[in-house]
């Protein structure tokens, strides 16, 4: 069934779309058919600019498979990164 | 009997308070007269399936005009306005209602019109055409295609744009029901559609419930691994001949 649940995150920070490079600053999750990924669920998200009005978004859809997969390599390569750039810091 | 010439367009229809609306219409060619179908798009959006709907329901006979239920949030494409729709929670049953009484009274006004109009929906559209079956005065016929939520077990789950579950209005029900169902489906699970169709026996209404096993939820969808060729090519069979029966020609002969 579909489903109108929607997580929503604050953020900071720009996407890439059709337009150009943007501001956003709310990611809207959900869980739910897709409307171009051939899947019977998947994991969308869209990057939306809500103070400017939310016109344009970069949007994907994915499998929950992937979802989890990408969750943790965002989550890895922060943890990472912020290593590295602290090592640098200090050099 | 197949109709291999058609028309499909995109066309204007009054919509909810009057406002202005788009959907896609295809009919067959000739003069009829065919009985209309009002065919209502799931959450996602107004889609390729949704326009490969209402050309299948053409080629079978009938003028099937499927409105675009986010076209307030335009401009942009159908996806794009759906995820404005999605964010804010939905759109709302009175406003849904609106469109398609709209979509209605557009099918009627049409000199090829028999005078009489079905309303199909899948997914959340299946659950708002059993909603339109209990609101909208005069329809001939209603199809829902394994609507989820026209039972709601947890009030929480109710909404200011969704305020009543669709089954505490089942008594409102005037027209012949066709319900198609997976016995795979969560969502609604067969024990929902058991719940369902209990109602409906007891308050005597006209309906047929046809189930699938070894379906899920969607299986008609042909570009998702959900699909189910034989039991999509029997859904659409029932669909056929439940419209014929009760907005087709036979449905109009004295």
């Amino acid at each position: 069934m579909c489903s109108y649940i929607v997580e929503e995150v604050a953020l900071t920070g720009s996407a890439k779309g059709q337009a150009g490079w943007m501001s956003v600053d709310t990611a809207n999750v959900y869980f739910d058919h897709p409307y171009h990924a051939s899947l019977d669920h998947a994991l969308g998200i869209d990057f939306i600019n809500r103070k400017d009005g939310a016109r344009e978004r970069v949007a994907i859809e994915i499998s929950a498979e992937s979802a989890r997969e990408l969750a943790k390599a965002m989550l890895a390569a922060l943890e990472r990164g912020e290593m590295e750039h602290g090592a640098l810091e200090h050099i | 009997m197949s109709y291999l010439a058609m028309t499909a367009e995109i066309v204007s229809f009054s919509g909810h308070n009057g406002d202005e609306g788009e959907a896609y219409y295809a009919r067959p060619s000739g003069n009829g007269p065919f009985g209309g179908v009002v065919l209502i798009h799931h959450m996602p959006g107004w889609d390729d399936w949704t326009a490969e709907a209402a050309r299948k329901l053409a080629h079978h006979g009938f003028a099937c005009i499927a409105p675009h239920l986010y076209f307030r949030e335009k401009p942009g494409t159908p996806d794009d306005c759906a995820a404005r729709a999605r964010a804010a929670g939905g759109v709302s049953d009175d406003q849904v209602m609106g469109d398609v009484s709209g979509c209605a009274d557009f099918l009627r006004s049409l000199p090829h019109s028999n005078g009489k109009v079905a309303v199909m929906g899948f997914c959340s559209g299946g659950r708002q055409s059993y909603l339109a079956g209990c609101r909208i005065a005069n329809l001939d016929a209603v199809v829902d295609c394994w609507g989820g939520a026209v039972i709601v077990d947890d009030p929480k789950d109710l909404t200011p744009q969704r305020p009543v579950a669709p089954i505490d209005l089942s008594e409102n029900l005037t027209a012949p029901l066709l319900g198609l169902f997976g016995n795979d489906d969560p969502r609604p699970s067969p024990d929902q559609v058991n719940r369902h169709e209990e109602v409906l026996k007891t308050l005597g209404k006209t309906y047929e419930f046809h189930r699938y096993d070894g379906a899920g939820h969607g299986f008609f969808a042909s570009e998702r691994p959900g699909y189910r060729v034989e039991q999509a090519n029997d859904g659409w069979r029932k669909v056929y001949a439940f419209l014929g029966s009760n907005i087709g020609p036979a449905a109009t002969v004295d």
